[in-house]
């Protein structure tokens, strides 16, 4: 067999310029494979791991995938608000050990703006529980405070006392901006993987504070607050967007989540993130698989690739086939020979592809962090991606099975004189 | 593989060799032996089943009825595996042309015989060295050793098959007109060394050509047509 296999590496390195061209499609198509596989495991990580610690969302009625979408994601937006009364109310159940209210809708600069309670940086958690710290400053203290993710630091150059302005809504409409009341960056959280590296973190009181003189989404005209006569105005906010719930034992999250729903003064509904999570997937899950199945397709047009050539190449070897029958080799081995070739070249094909796939990620990782908000690590490989890079090692097994095949019957009726 | 003491080197009793399909037998050979050491040349013009005989000889093919033996073994006996073994064991055997892997070094070539046979490797001893006198015993000196085997002239890539036909000492040496790819001077020589290196390593010499001049430096000389009971023409030629 050792005989065999350096005969086989020799015999494909004296045709390596056709082969090296199966070898690259083969090494393409596992790029394919472990790419779009890295890509889904990693979104999915980064989804679980956006949110951790709250054991319920509430929020206006709504889907469940919607309200976990807005609510952690900053993805979409909410269509109705809850009361800050129904907060209290929250938050004075028994079972509640906290609650975090947030509020979403402005913007700066295509980064979302989330009002939030001093809480968050308290029971906010990501990752395996992981709470959020602050690399530079501190918390927000005053109304015009804004705490940012290190992505919004990093990208727009903002250093600690700069001061922002933000936009409602999306920031496309230059006469939306808050300009009137610009915010002071007194803080810079440390990076997190998660949409938190994307938000401008203000205080509920804040967001109030913004859109005092603003009415359905337009600011009032003749109506303008300046900012020095905040105080006369009560900052309370009187809508949220959602709020995020810590229980005082996890025990209880079906009968809270249950009241929630019940509650009197106005429709509510409050989602388990992790099962929101799962329902999620179950609806990308379809597009993933047909992702995984298009490379899969890929893989078996690049192996179909490889039983072409190696089968084509077989008449100019009849030659070689006969001086080996000639010297004892039997029909069997040829068969091997030619197996083991393209066996080897599958295995050249996946060694480079998985190569250039750790490459690229260990290259491009970071830049797909910052902007497509999707980190990917380089990592060890999983048990998927040994069980595709098997799969796709196995067919090329099996594949080179035919041209060894051919080979094999070739060597029985050319014998010692091939008919070329 | 035992080997009885006493039977002859090779034995071909009442054989006959048709081809699938083929109207008529392309082999009828009665009898034909060979001893151990011994040199044969065998004359027939092309098409008279000399490439068939000697593939039969070699184990490739066997026999429709009859039988031929190789130090006794009825190749016809023999699971394919065992024959494959045998050959590797004990038949060198040298084409007409392109004997060699072109993309393995001289060297490789003639240690490849070794390679297919555990008997040849013991025989040659040290292989690599047994190899390079070899060589150098056909005429190819140490610069030559590394080239690839599809660099050397037709000439030396012969030569470089003579010397893997004899590495390990093979019982016998089957050769299907190694020379009429060479020219006159080339052939001589050629010649000369084949002989004399089968004197040294004691194997036996089954030399097939069309080439009547070089009979004389044989001890035997057959004509196969003679021996052929068959019709050649009817039969496939090959």
């Amino acid at each position: 067999m050792k005989a065999l296999f350096k005969l086989a590496v020799h015999s494909a390195w004296n045709r390596r310029f056709v082969l090296s061209l199966v070898v690259l499609s083969i090494a393409l198509s596992t790029f394919l494979l472990l790419g779009i596989e890295r890509i889904r495991a990693d979104v999915r990580e980064n989804f679980s791991q956006s949110v951790s610690g709250t054991d319920l969302i509430v929020g206006a009625r709504t889907g469940a995938v919607q309200l976990l979408l807005y609510s952690v994601f900053r993805i979409g937006s909410a269509t109705n608000n809850i009361r800050w009364s129904s907060v209290q109310s929250i938050s004075q159940h028994k079972a509640v050990a906290w609650t975090v209210p947030i509020s979403l809708g402005d913007t700066h600069r295509g980064f979302a703006v989330v009002g939030t309670s001093i809480g968050y940086f308290d029971h906010f958690r990501h990752g395996d529980q992981q709470p959020l710290i602050l690399a530079q400053g501190q918390p927000f203290g005053s109304v015009f405070d804004a705490v940012l993710g290190a992505d919004v630091a990093e990208r727009l150059h903002y250093a600690l006392g700069d001061r922002i302005v933000l936009s409602h809504g999306d920031g496309k409409m230059a006469a939306n901006d808050h300009a009137d009341k610009p915010f002071t960056v007194v803080g810079i959280l440390r990076r997190t993987g998660t949409p938190v590296d994307r938000s401008v973190h203000i205080g509920l009181n804040g967001m109030e504070a913004i859109h005092l003189d603003w009415v359905a989404g337009a600011p009032l005209p003749g109506m303008a607050v300046p900012a020095n006569q905040l105080n006369q105005y009560d900052l309370t906010p009187k809508r949220v967007t959602a709020v995020l719930v810590g229980l005082k034992n996890r025990a209880a999250v079906f009968s809270v989540q249950r009241s929630i729903s019940e509650f009197q003064g106005e429709p509510l509904m409050a989602i388990l993130p992790g099962v929101a999570l799962d329902e999620l997937w179950d609806v990308v899950g379809i597009g993933e698989r047909a992702l995984v199945a298009m490379s899969l397709l890929v893989a078996l047009v690049s192996l179909a690739g490889l039983v072409a050539v190696i089968t084509a190449s077989l008449d100019q070897r009849r030659r070689e086939l006969a001086i080996l029958r000639a010297l004892g080799a039997g029909p069997q081995q040829i068969l091997w020979l030619l197996a083991l070739e393209g066996t080897l070249v599958t295995l050249c094909g996946l060694l480079i592809g998985t190569g250039v796939c750790a490459l690229t990620i260990f290259a491009l990782g970071p830049l797909s962090g910052s902007h497509l908000g999707v980190t990917l690590r380089l990592q060890t490989l999983s048990s998927s991606e040994w069980a595709l890079l098997g799969a796709v090692l196995a067919s090329g097994m099996i594949a080179s099975f035919v041209p060894g095949w051919r080979a094999y019957r070739l060597s029985l009726t050319d014998g010692l004189s091939p008919r070329i | 593989m035992s080997t009885p003491a006493q039977a002859p080197l090779l034995s071909i009793n009442a054989l006959r060799f048709r081809w699938p399909k083929a109207g008529a037998d392309c082999l009828a050979i009665d009898r034909f032996e060979l001893q151990r050491g011994e040199t044969a040349f065998l004359r027939g013009p092309s098409g008279c089943g000399k490439s068939t005989l000697l593939s039969l000889v070699a184990g490739v093919l066997t026999a429709n009825r009859g039988s031929v033996r190789l130090l006794g073994h009825d190749w016809q006996e023999l699971s394919s595996a065992r024959r494959d073994r045998l050959r590797a064991d004990h038949v060198g055997y040298i084409f007409q042309q392109f004997n060699l892997l072109g993309y393995l070094s001289v060297l490789d070539n003639v240690l490849l015989a070794c390679r297919f046979s555990a008997r040849r490797a013991g025989q040659a001893g040290d292989a690599r060295q047994t190899a390079q006198r070899l060589l150098e015993r056909v005429g190819l000196e140490a610069p030559d050793w590394r080239r690839r085997a599809s660099d050397l002239s037709v000439g030396q890539q012969q030569r470089v098959a003579a010397a893997r036909a004899l590495i390990g000492r093979p019982d016998l040496v089957i050769a299907d007109e190694p020379t009429s790819a060479l020219d006159e001077v080339l052939r001589e020589s050629f010649m000369d060394l084949l002989l004399q290196a089968c004197a040294e390593n004691g194997s036996a010499l089954l030399f097939v050509s069309h080439d009547a001049r070089l009979a004389p430096r044989f001890q035997r000389q057959l004509d196969l047509t003679l021996i052929n009971q068959a019709n050649a023409d009817a039969g496939v030629s090959l």
